[in-house]
């Protein structure tokens, strides 16, 4: 291992990361967009798209494997960093998969009429893309405590699913036939929860390559289940 | 329980020197301790403090507590000028980086040692002679030729019977000086694996030949600075989260 070649790798690796990053960030936006819009051909781009997510994520992770077998020894801050990489870049590509059924979502819904106005659901789009935007900015910059901070936002998303939860029953108990774009809404509501779910996973690589330690970040509220 | 407890140990040569400056550590019994960091941080001196081998050299001072503990828990002070060096280097054997075998068949190579201690009999050497080959991870490959010169050996056996030889004593310590540094990658492998085996019965201090190896066998890693101890823990976390900046410079190669 020579020292430079390391740098050089792990600056290709965080580009890496960044530029996933930003198609996921574009493609959750978009199809909220395309959703909100009818927009059935964007939904089709994203759709696709997701292909192009797909095949950085396995080239990002070969690459990592590459320099773990020929930069040895990789030690301490470096090992925790390549071995993040490898998590993240999971994460990002499960994110990307999750704009990709939102797209789905637009395709199956067509150009039928929305049941309930797409206001709440662009509004958790925001939200946990810039919840995603600030976690990978922390990653980059091994900002630990910009890390621990970010996931406090999931509260507001949280808010958002179960008021878009508790609107699409009182529209289902109303008028059964809404069943099933509310069900495909509901999906989409869960995309995006499950996005800001993944972005604390990434919030905590950030705090382990910074300190060593793994731990959950727990912004759960559910006391009245778990006591 | 430690077998060694070192408590502001400093050593100077009589070139000006330091070689050790107050090193203070524990060395617990059957682990691998590693001993890594750059040249002339003080890895080999301390080394050969623990079986008094820096008499051959020129020390002007030497200062500290160093103890060597039996199973029973009862000390030496091994820097008791009194003390028998010879009875300590049969207690803590070393290894050194360059195999010397003793122009001599293998099976003398390890019975010379045991002859001198006055053992003489034949059965007592023929078992000693199997159990510390086997002990080593040689016994198969040289069983059949006991009698052939112990230089025809590759270089990985060679080191392998010098390690044959050390056990051949039935020491309580086993010190290794960069043991594997002129081996191909298989028998360091096999050098290695017998290390993980002996710590078992034996404990171990090994100076390894690379941040990899220490890695790889340490149970407990010291690393070492010009004389200072810098940092000591568990071997793993060591080399994946060190608490020393110094530590974690030198295992990530920013220096050294």
């Amino acid at each position: 291992m020579t020292r430079q070649n390391l740098d050089r790798k792990i600056r290709h690796m965080l580009d890496e990361i960044l530029v996933i990053d930003s198609m996921v960030e574009s493609a959750t936006l978009e199809a909220i967009q395309a959703l909100k819009q009818h927009d059935l051909d964007a939904a089709r781009r994203i759709y696709q798209a997701d292909a192009e997510i797909n095949a950085r994520r396995f080239r990002l992770e070969n690459e990592c494997m590459i320099t773990i077998a020929t930069e040895q020894p990789i030690m301490a801050t470096d090992l925790r960093l390549v071995a993040s990489v490898l998590e993240v870049v999971n994460e990002l590509e499960r994110m990307g998969d999750y704009a990709k059924g939102i797209a789905r979502i637009c395709l199956r819904i067509g150009h039928e009429p929305h049941i309930k106005p797409i206001v709440d659901l662009p509004h958790m789009a925001d939200i946990a893309v810039s919840m995603l935007h600030r976690a990978v900015s922390a990653f980059i910059a091994q900002d630990a405590e910009a890390a621990r901070r970010i996931p406090q936002d999931d509260d507001q998303v949280d808010a958002l699913y179960e008021k878009i939860y508790r609107d699409l029953i009182d529209i289902i108990t109303g008028d059964t036939s809404t069943l099933s774009q509310a069900n495909l809404l509901m999906w989409a509501a869960h995309n995006l929860e499950r996005m800001a779910d993944r972005v604390t996973n990434i919030c905590e690589r950030t705090i382990y390559i910074k300190t060593g330690e793994m731990k959950e970040i727990d912004v759960s509220d559910d006391e009245d289940l778990t006591g | 329980m430690n077998k060694f407890e070192i408590n502001d140990l400093s050593l100077g040569y009589s070139d000006g020197t330091e070689s050790l400056k107050q090193v203070s550590l524990h060395i617990p019994a059957n682990s691998i301790t590693v001993l890594f960091g750059p040249a002339g941080g003080g890895k080999s001196t301390l080394l050969r403090v623990l079986n008094r081998l820096n008499d051959l050299a020129d020390v002007v001072h030497i200062s500290g507590q160093v103890q060597i503990f039996d199973q029973a828990g009862s000390a030496v002070d091994i820097l008791d000028p009194k003390l028998d060096v010879i009875a300590l280097r049969r207690r803590v054997a070393m290894v050194f980086a360059r195999p010397i075998v003793l122009p001599m068949s293998i099976r003398e190579n390890l019975t010379y040692g045991l002859k001198l201690a006055g053992i003489r009999s034949q059965t007592r050497l023929e078992a000693a002679v199997e159990t510390s080959l086997q002990q080593a991870a040689l016994w198969e490959e040289v069983r059949d030729r006991l009698d052939a010169p112990a230089v025809a050996l590759s270089g990985g056996q060679q080191q392998r019977l010098c390690l044959a030889r050390s056990l051949a004593l039935e020491p309580e310590v086993i010190l290794l000086d960069e043991p594997t540094s002129g081996l191909d990658p298989i028998s360091t492998g096999k050098v290695e694996e017998s290390l993980q085996e002996l710590k078992k019965q034996y404990t171990i201090v090994l100076v390894p030949h690379s941040v990899q190896q220490a890695a790889r066998m340490a149970d407990q890693a010291a690393f070492f600075l010009q004389g200072q101890l810098v940092e000591y823990g568990d071997g793993k976390v060591l080399f994946l989260n060190p608490v020393n900046q110094r530590t974690e410079d030198y295992v990530e190669g920013r220096f050294g």
